[in-house]
């Protein structure tokens, strides 16, 4: 009798205990749907200015698409890798996660490496962002890119730390499930990045 | 691991969490959407309008790739609230970004006549 009882209220703290994960999971995803809006805006913004080049030189002769090539290559394979974390982390192999982690990071850093060099040389060439409405709004919109795996990257090598330390718990597991959405997400926006504003301006 | 286990995780955190296997296909889909479109740029292989509206495509191809293997929406009951949210999102980023687009073209065409 007694045992029953004490099923009955593990059950009923554990499935309050779900609930709690999976609405903050939840709203961490409504989250992303507002950054989606901001993002629409940035594109729209691009779309509408991408031919006003005050003269000067447009996407073709600016950008070097074995580069761009090259880091989408990087940001789909590091969306890959860390969905591997993240199984790893539900089978609870701690060391996976933190493998899969690194591996993750690593490419985010390199996309962000490439990608801050890349935006050094067109200012050193004379490129700015203050040259034309083009390169404003082609800088707002792939450098917002580029702040938010920046982000992601910080709180990647924070949930690193985290996980060493406590463990895979529910809380870390939450966590982690959190960024992987956060993750894919920089991964589909960069999916567009290269198809309107290096593939579309190639044409 | 368990079947019952892997149910137990995927109702805690309100979506299911897919398996190696479907992010591999996911990778391979979304590695072979972005080589095509890459090389049919390069090659020149359509009419400049014909390339804009196939890689378009191609795009969204990739988004829905990326959703359904990485991001795991679906229609099953405990990601229907996120699928729901998507849903909405995309209808307000359509209003906006084709609004936009509309609305200044039209101005530039007005200006331009």
């Amino acid at each position: 009798m007694s045992s029953i009882a004490h099923h009955s209220t593990a059950h009923d703290s554990a499935h309050g205990h779900h609930d709690t994960q999976s609405t903050i999971v939840f709203g961490f995803w409504i989250y992303i749907m507002s950054d989606c809006i901001l993002f629409a805006t940035l594109f729209a913004t691009f779309a509408v200015l991408h031919t006003h080049t005050l003269g000067g030189p447009g996407p073709k002769e600016l950008f070097s698409m074995p580069i761009v090539l090259a880091e989408t290559f990087i940001l789909l394979t590091s969306s890959f890798t860390y969905g591997l974390a993240l199984l790893a982390a539900f089978r609870k192999h701690q060391r996976q996660v933190i493998g899969f982690l690194i591996v993750t990071f690593i490419l985010g850093l390199s996309f962000v490496v490439i990608e801050v060099t890349e935006f050094t040389h067109l200012v050193h060439e004379g490129h700015s962002w203050r040259s034309s409405a083009f390169l404003s709004s082609f800088f707002t919109l792939v450098g917002t890119h580029g702040l938010h795996v920046t982000l992601g990257l910080v709180w990647m090598l924070g949930l690193m730390i985290q996980v060493k330390r406590h463990g895979l718990t529910h809380v870390t597991q939450r966590k982690l499930t959190a960024l992987s959405l956060f993750w894919h997400f920089l991964d589909i926006v960069w999916i567009f990045v290269f198809t309107i504003v290096y593939l579309m301006g190639m044409i | 691991m368990s079947h019952h286990e892997n149910e137990a995780t995927d109702i805690e955190f309100g979506s299911d969490h897919g398996t190696v296997k479907s992010y591999i296909v996911g990778f391979i889909l979304s590695l072979l959407l972005t080589i095509v479109p890459f090389v049919l740029v390069a090659q020149h292989s359509f009419s400049n309008d014909t390339l804009y509206i196939v890689i378009g495509l191609f795009a969204l191809a990739q988004l829905i790739v990326q959703l359904v293997f990485f991001l795991h929406l679906s229609t099953k009951s405990q990601a229907r609230w996120n699928l729901n949210v998507f849903i909405f999102t995309f209808i307000v980023v359509m209003i906006l970004v084709v609004g936009t687009l509309w609305i200044m073209v039209n101005l530039d065409y007005f200006m331009m006549h």
